[in-house]
């Protein structure tokens, strides 16, 4: 039996079907879209974006994580406790005070004024504050501070007094530079240093020092100088004597007088006053009675009777 | 025509505002597509003063950054009437420019084509009031045209002071500081239907936009595809659009008539559908690749696939000679060359010194268009394409833009319009002062 087959002319075949194609509406932004579009593309809609909203944001949280009070205490405490931690290492540490050039009693001051509890990290010294503080107290010219490894070291230069200076709350002891160094505890205590008297006369120490070195060859004769008016210097001497110097080139003055005394015995005479106040018109003060005494010596030497 | 008057004005001013701004859109509402494209300005008053230094004078003050066209939708004759569709268009199109130009615009200058234009020849005269002629006479000349009753409904789209003459002088382009006695202007005045403004104003807005002007597409598809010497000596301009074809007229550098058919390269696409049984897109495919008017022998032989998806196998694989297809074609294109050729006949165009006749638009595209239009409408046709604008896209050169690129000119070197000049305040004792200074002037 012969199988029966149906044969197809090709056109028959189906067509390849073509791809579906989409059908597309036209693409169209939604008006929402359109809009943020438009939006993002505003200049300063986008420096608002990018700069003005993170830094808001940021600035907004961190206040929101402080506004607690026990939040912001613990962050601070952690903060402290950092810096603690560091400053507080063994080689920050300073241990020991060092004081050099100062005698027993001011470095007793110094200790006392500083009054710094050891130890303590040198990030917490201020070396300058401390510095004006020792400068600050009277026996201290100068004052030299350095951390050295764990010991605070100060180094003193301390005022030498070279003069008393008598006023009316008692002596005080005055540096070179006119500088009141403390008070004296009596004029037999320094006996080496000479004495100085007036209302200011410390402010002019230093020609006081330079009268006295021009004076020397008057020797024992010099009892002390003398302030007047807060402007001129008188040279008090033994027996009652006085220099009466000037108030400009008062130096010059008396080193004529000296050079006089020397030659011509000027001082050894009855003479209470020496006036050189006015410098081309020096005036002798003759003592009281010295005239009638030295006729009574003339008298008494000729034996000449009444 | 004063509320017209305000907000031409208004316009005007947001046009100045949005070159300050530097940034200003150009969006074409065309029946096939829509473009924008967005321009930057350089300088406003770059070139502002130096008039006529050379013919590519007015495009160095602003570049083109942005530049996008899709489909149009729901725009049918150059008439919006699908106001959703034609608003999603709009916003597909100014999106991808702004996207192009990475910029945001908010002012848009729009043109369209269709809103049935019409021409209208003004004149005025008056006299002029000191001995030199100022810029306040011009406006007093102006105001004083006589304007004919353009119908309800409709409204001024532009009105260009064509000509001045002074006494016995005419052709005068700028009377001002010139002396002499009487000032008459001869005005062209386009009007259009004022729902179909309405309508693109709301569709504008709807986008977010501003809309700071509005021209209309004959005009400025004549600024861009007309060169300097045509638009001097007189020629005529003939947009074939998508869904209407506009026609302008040029002459000493401005418009003096402007119409429109109602049809356009959609017709000839929508002939080919029904006549081959197609369906639009297939028939715009078609037309773009096969299209021709002119049928050779060769194209007899020349047989075109015409691809279906109906299902139907017999109907899909048919095949379809190009000289059919011309023969489709042709008939239709006639049509709308010779409508136009009546409307220049109407308009008097065989009056003017030079006849020179431009085609742009995308249909002017189709092979031998240029030979058939001279046929129909004289010898001295050429083809047009837009010139040359600092920054446009390639793909944005083409015939089919050419009132995109008009509307840039439109934009930077906007022409004298009526609105432009103040309107003389008439009061009547301010009339009878100056009278009486005019009087004191002339006898003492």
């Amino acid at each position: 039996m012969q199988q029966i087959t149906a044969t197809r002319p090709s056109y028959y075949r189906p067509a390849p079907k073509p791809e579906p194609r989409a059908v597309k509406s036209d693409p169209a932004p939604s008006r929402f879209w359109y809009r943020y579009e438009r939006m993002m593309l505003t200049p300063l809609f986008r420096f608002a974006l990018r700069v003005v909203a993170p830094f808001v944001l940021a600035v907004l949280a961190v206040h929101a994580y402080f506004a607690d009070q026990e939040r912001s205490d613990n962050f601070f405490l952690m903060l402290h406790e950092l810096r603690t931690s560091f400053v507080e290492r063994p080689e920050f540490m300073v241990g020991a005070m060092t004081i050099d050039g100062a005698g027993p009693i001011l470095a007793g001051d110094i200790r006392e004024v500083l009054h710094t509890d050891f130890p303590i990290s040198s990030f917490d010294i201020d070396v300058g504050s401390m510095r004006e503080t020792l400068l600050g107290l009277s026996p201290v010219k100068a004052a030299q501070i350095k951390i050295d490894g764990n010991v605070l070291q100060i180094a003193i230069e301390e005022r030498t007094p070279v003069l008393l200076w008598r006023t009316q709350d008692g002596l005080q002891l005055v540096d070179a530079e006119g500088f009141v160094v403390s008070a004296a505890k009596g004029r037999l205590a320094h006996g080496d240093l000479p004495l100085m008297a007036g209302v200011g006369a410390d402010v002019h120490a230093k020609e006081a020092l330079q009268l006295l070195k021009v004076a020397a060859p008057l020797g024992d004769r010099v009892r002390g100088l003398a302030w007047v008016g807060d402007r001129r210097w008188d040279i008090v001497l033994d027996r009652d004597q006085r220099i009466m110097l000037p108030e400009n080139g008062a130096v010059g003055a008396l080193e004529r007088i000296v050079a006089m005394a020397q030659v011509q015995d000027l001082l050894e005479r009855d003479v209470s006053v020496v006036d050189l106040r006015i410098g081309n018109r020096p005036t002798l003060r003759v003592a009281e009675n010295s005239v009638e005494n030295w006729w009574e010596v003339r008298k008494t030497s000729l034996g000449v009777k009444e | 025509m004063g509320d017209l008057y305000q907000s031409q004005r208004a316009m005007r001013a947001m046009r100045k505002a949005a070159m300050q701004r530097g940034v200003v859109a150009i969006l074409d509402v065309g029946s096939s597509k829509i473009a924008c494209l967005v321009l930057r300005f350089d300088g406003v008053d770059q070139t502002g003063d130096m008039d006529g230094i050379g013919p590519l004078a007015g495009q160095s003050g602003f570049r083109v950054i942005g530049a996008a066209s899709t489909r149009s939708r729901g725009v049918r004759f150059g008439e919006i009437s699908a106001m959703q569709e034609t608003e999603r268009a709009i916003r597909t199109a100014v999106q991808a420019a702004q996207k192009m130009a990475q910029i945001r615009v908010d002012h848009v200058i729009a043109c369209f084509s269709g809103a049935s234009p019409r021409s209208y020849g003004l004149d005025g005269r008056v006299e002029v009031m000191a001995q030199e002629v100022t810029e306040h006479d011009v406006a007093h000349v102006l105001s004083r045209c006589e304007t004919p009753d353009i119908g309800a409904g409709r409204e001024v789209l532009h009105a260009h002071p064509v000509n001045f003459a002074l006494d016995h002088r005419s052709g005068l382009g700028d009377p001002r500081g010139q002396v002499g006695q009487n000032l008459s202007c001869d005005m062209h005045m386009l009007t259009v239907d004022a729902s179909v403004v309405a309508n693109l104003a709301h569709c504008v807005k709807r986008c977010d936009l501003e809309l700071a002007g509005i021209a209309n597409s004959a005009y400025v598809s004549g600024l861009a595809a007309l060169v300097e010497d045509e638009q001097e000596l007189g020629a005529a301009c003939i947009d074939l659009g998508g869904g209407s074809t506009s026609i302008s007229i040029f002459m000493k550098k401005h418009m003096i008539y402007a119409d429109a058919v109602r049809m356009g390269g959609d017709h000839v696409t929508s002939d080919i559908s029904m006549g081959l049984q197609v369906p639009a897109a297939t028939a715009e495919r078609i037309k773009t690749f096969y299209g021709g008017v002119q049928a050779t022998g060769m194209d007899d032989r020349e047989m075109i696939e015409i691809n279906g998806e109906t299902g139907d196998w017999e109907h899909d694989r048919r095949q379809v000679s190009r000289a059919e297809l011309i023969g489709i074609i042709r008939p239709r294109v006639e049509e709308i060359l010779e409508e136009a050729r009546k409307r220049l006949d109407a308009a008097g165009f065989e009056h003017l010194p030079s006849q020179k006749i431009v085609l742009t638009g995308g249909a002017s595209q189709m092979p031998g268009l240029d030979g058939l239009a001279s046929r129909i409408l004289g010898q001295q046709v050429r083809l047009g394409r837009p010139i040359r604008v600092h920054g446009l896209p390639q793909a944005t050169t083409g015939p089919g833009f050419s009132s995109s690129v008009g509307m840039c000119l439109f934009a930077t070197r906007p022409q004298d319009e009526c609105w432009d000049f103040d309107l003389p305040v008439e009061h009547h004792g301010v009339k009878s002062f100056r009278r009486a200074v005019r009087w004191f002037k002339a006898n003492w």
